[in-house]
């Protein structure tokens, strides 16, 4: 660098920046007017953030970078299994945010250095960023289940990422003989969509209630209790006959050996609770413990809880400056919702937008509604409003709430049909 | 598909377009959004809706938006849901969104809906609606709110709603509606509400 001096040497390497915008649009965008924010996932929260951010300040340059060039929600993919709904139903791409300006990469991102504030991407790019946004969801935890693991996952499915997954496990239901047994696990707190879970038993009854009436599904939990459970049995007590002998669902609290330690994909069976009962099945469903993305946790944005440290107003990593992290993956008192996710990528973007612009965050606002399609025109949903509090984030006290308990049936059944509608717009929001 | 999409609604909606990205980098928009983009996840872009069970809210006018949320939010007005949402949010957060909300053009989605049915509706809503309805539910006026191009199970809840008297209403409209349900019952109410969702021109 003898015979240039610094300040010649960045005109120089601004010059190839410039060159290589055109030329290798994706190596560095140090040149961008109001900034470069690039966002690893398109899902709920990611897809969120790129539209938003380029509808508040069209001279910030957005990258998404998502690893497939198709997104099946989980949101709505009980009812795939429920046989009212296919899969394609689920299936979304990522056109009209390309047209809104959003430079799409479709590659997994592989590495953050946030020193260097680079990604780095399985097609081998590096992308400079000014702000990061991280929305990669969830990592199952395979080992938290001996015998469990990706390999066993195509064999029993646990459909817990939409998609081939939740292909599997249905078609495993329709093959299955009338007087079957299925089974699904549920996992430990925290979790992706805590009343999941419980909308996926009723909707696998639902299904062998109308199609194969002599069976059963059994639910062994890792917990003693559940979102909405009051709400969930008054429904399956309606619906499926809970309670009775001839019930099509029975469940298993941790307290009653519900919480699976094994399975054995060679006999089709789970091993439940301190004494290890064994349970047989013909479909086995084992939904494992979870935590954040790999990518997070790779990248040291995880702390020893396996999930996301975040400031809870701006989602800004309280271990990584200038990276955000939302949705799933984020620790905050949000359940961990596609709704979440969509609420927290809106308070990001204003964060991102006011730091960017060199201003003061405004005040935030955070909101969730999860519905649960119990059955036949039967929804039940919850909701909160949340408000930045001293750190946390505090339910607005009052506001929210549950389904009431002595809800009409046309109550419930206008539940089913907001469930659908609600999905249709987020969708949109997400999409469109 | 967009039925309204005139040339110059067409070129209005580019105009306030540029305005808006124009103005919304600055704080003031920003903090709107913020609230405001709590409600389009459910009530769809601009508070246009593309799930038929939930209503557009976009056009709506200040008055009605207001008393729609402080009636949720006080439970004299009963939802499944937007009791429990009203309630998280102040008179000033309802303001910000009213204020939104009526300034957004109302987008009418193509929706199907049964010609006869409209056609008798029609007649109905000359003799007993039209009134405080205005141009077949076009205008929002005296909290008539924005009928026209509305989904269709929207607007049969809604009337079922009303017919059941679970839904207030202003003693004029109990009267009509007692009056139409008296001669066609729950039928007509279906027509009435096949003639609104049918409505894609203003007249
Ligand atoms: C059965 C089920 C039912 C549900 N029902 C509801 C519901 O009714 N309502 C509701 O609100 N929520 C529901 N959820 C929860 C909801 O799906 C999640 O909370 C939500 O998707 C979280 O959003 P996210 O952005 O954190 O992650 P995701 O939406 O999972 O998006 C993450 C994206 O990141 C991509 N990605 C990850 N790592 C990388 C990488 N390294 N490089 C590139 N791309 C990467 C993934 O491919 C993915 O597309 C349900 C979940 C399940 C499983």
């Amino acid at each position: 660098m003898s015979t240039l001096n610094r300040r010649q040497f960045l005109k120089a390497s601004a010059g190839l920046a410039a060159v290589s915008a055109v030329g290798m649009p994706y190596l560095s965008h140090a040149d961008s007017k109001g900034g470069h924010v690039v966002i690893i996932g398109g899902g709920a929260g990611g897809t969120i953030v790129a539209k938003y951010l380029r509808k508040a300040d069209p001279s910030i340059q957005v990258t998404l970078v998502e690893k497939n060039a198709d997104y099946y929600t989980c949101f709505m993919s009980n009812e795939v299994l429920g046989g009212d709904r296919t899969i394609d139903s689920l299936k979304f791409g990522y056109d009209a945010l390309a047209k809104q300006g959003v430079e799409i990469v479709t590659e997994e991102a592989t590495a953050i250095d946030p020193t260097a504030k680079t990604v780095t991407t399985s097609g081998g790019k590096t992308l400079k960023y000014d702000r990061l946004v991280v929305s990669p969801g969830i990592s199952l935890v395979y080992e938290g289940i001996e015998g469990y693991s990706k390999e066993v996952a195509e064999k029993i499915p646990h459909a817990w990422k939409a998609g081939a997954q939740t292909t599997l496990l249905r078609g495993q239901l329709e093959a299955m003989k009338d007087g079957g047994v299925v089974i699904v696990t549920s996992p430990p707190n925290p979790y992706r969509c805590p009343p999941g879970p419980y909308e996926r038993v009723s909707q696998i009854a639902h299904y062998l209630k109308k199609h194969k009436p002599k069976s059963k599904v059994l639910l062994l939990d890792a917990k003693d209790s559940f979102p909405k459970q009051g709400l969930f049995i008054q429904g399956w007590t309606k619906l499926y006959g809970y309670g009775t002998d001839k019930s099509l669902i029975q469940w298993l609290p941790a307290a009653e050996q519900g919480k699976v330690v094994r399975v054995d994909a060679s006999d089709m069976s789970v091993y439940a609770g301190d004494l290890e009962d064994k349970h047989t099945a013909d479909v086995i469903n084992v939904i494992p413990p979870q935590k954040a993305g790999k990518i997070a946790i790779d990248s040291g944005l995880t702390d020893a809880t396996g999930w996301c440290p975040v400031d809870k107003r701006t989602f800004e990593s309280t271990l990584h400056k200038d990276v955000y992290v939302i949705g799933d993956a984020a620790i905050t008192e949000m359940p961990k919702s596609a709704y979440s996710a969509n609420s927290q990528a809106k308070v990001c973007v204003a964060a991102i937008v006011t730091s960017l612009q060199g201003k003061e965050m405004i005040e935030p606002s955070y909101v969730n509604t999860c519905y649960s399609i119990v059955g036949e025109d039967y929804g039940i949903s919850v909701a909160a409003i949340f408000k930045y509090k001293e750190g946390a984030l505090a339910s607005v006290e009052g506001a929210g709430g549950v389904t009431p308990s002595d809800a009409s049936a046309d109550h419930l059944r206008r539940e089913v049909l907001y469930a659908h509608s609600w999905f249709k717009n987020i969708t949109v929001d997400m999409f469109s | 598909m967009i039925k309204r999409n005139t040339l110059s609604a067409s070129l209005f909606m580019l105009l306030s377009m540029g305005l808006h990205t124009a103005a919304s980098a600055e704080a003031p928009d920003l903090a709107t959004g913020m609230l405001v983009n709590t409600c389009v996840a459910c009530h769809g872009p601009s508070g246009s809706s593309h799930g038929p069970a939930i209503p557009s809210i976009a056009g709506m006018s200040h008055d009605t938006f207001m008393n729609a949320m402080t009636t949720y939010k006080s439970d004299e007005r009963k939802e499944t849901i937007m009791n429990r949402i009203a309630k998280g949010y102040s008179e000033a957060d309802f303001e910000v969104m009213a204020a939104y909300f009526a300034k957004q053009e109302f987008v009418r989605f193509p929706q199907e809906t049964d010609s006869k049915k409209a056609k008798a509706g029609a007649k109905l809503h000359k003799q007993h609606c039209e009134n405080c309805h205005a141009d077949n539910g076009f205008t929002d006026e005296d909290g008539s709110s924005i009928l026209a191009g509305q989904w269709l199970p929207y607007l049969e809840a809604s009337l079922s709603d009303f017919s059941k008297k679970e839904r207030e209403m202003p003693k004029k409209m109990a009267d009509a509606m007692k009056a139409v349900m008296k001669k066609g019952g729950e039928a007509s109410l279906e027509q009435l509400a096949h003639f609104y969702a049918s409505q894609t021109k203003k007249p």
